[in-house]
């Protein structure tokens, strides 16, 4: 019943990484940047999971269990570190933000 | 062309489009709503490769977590009142020329490789060999990651935590 070749799941994924990083490069706002880092850790996902499918092994989706749990934690480290510059420099643009220049 | 494929095809172009629109869209909180999108268009494609409780995961955890995180984000960085939630873009030009060599580089490897192409039998479901193999081979990384969660956690709460004088 599955006809689709894993080269197709792997290009989507590599769009999908290219994509988020051009995220990561171009925009400006933290949070967005944010997104952009979960779309990059989406699509390393969507590949572990056509390997293990494609191998018939579940040991690929355990690591999609453990990318997702450090998605989390860095989601909630993130988004507190942005609100608490948020509070010090009333902007989350990251060309505002050069506070480490000297 | 099986009915397989058409649903592919289908969650492949809401992936690809709503990631695309994501890096595009002016207004965050709708670069928000498209990064919804995309979630769900991969959870439908870890369904079709036969990942159901991973798919499951990945709704739960970053539809129902972290993008509810992600908007409390926006919305307690911008006064939606006075300040625009719009946002612009920098270095445009350096970005695509080296991120399209950046691309042609790994899809060419990707067409080049000769991969294993025929799918293994799909079991009916993952949730059992999932359960036992966390719990027997990978169980101190369970462990750890459970350490991991109540530190990251512990250290958000208090960096986001006003000062008291």
């Amino acid at each position: 019943m599955n006809s689709i070749p894993i080269e197709y799941y792997l290009i989507l994924s590599a769009f999908m990484f290219t994509v988020g990083v051009t995220g990561v490069l171009i925009r400006r706002n933290a949070i967005v940047i944010f997104m952009c880092v979960e779309l990059m850790l989406n699509s390393a996902n969507l590949t572990m999971v056509a390997f293990s499918s494609y191998l018939g092994q579940s040991a690929g989706q355990i690591f999609v269990f453990f990318v997702m749990t450090v998605a989390a934690a860095e989601a909630a480290v993130g988004l507190a570190i942005i609100i608490a510059i948020f509070r010090n420099k009333l902007t989350v643009n990251i060309d505002e933000i050069n506070i480490f220049k000297w | 062309m099986t009915i397989y494929d058409i649903i592919f095809y289908l969650f492949a172009a809401i992936t690809v489009l709503s990631a695309f629109l994501v890096v595009t869209a002016k207004n965050i909180v709708h670069s928000a709503f498209y990064l919804l999108f995309t979630f769900f268009g991969v959870a439908g494609l870890y369904v079709l490769l036969g990942a159901d409780f991973i798919a499951i995961v990945q709704i739960m955890v970053y539809v129902g977590g972290i993008l509810i995180l992600l908007l409390f984000g926006v919305m307690l960085t911008n006064k939606i009142t006075s300040v625009e939630i719009k946002s612009g873009t920098i270095h445009v030009l350096p970005a695509v020329i080296g991120l399209g060599l950046f691309a042609a580089f790994v899809l060419s490897t990707m067409m080049t490789t000769k991969w294993k192409s025929n799918p293994a039998e799909l079991p009916f479901t993952t949730v059992y060999d999932l359960g036992y193999i966390l719990i027997n081979e990978y169980v101190l990384i369970f462990e750890l990651l459970g350490i991991l969660l109540l530190i990251a956690l512990i250290g958000a709460a208090s960096i986001a935590r006003k000062d008291k004088e």
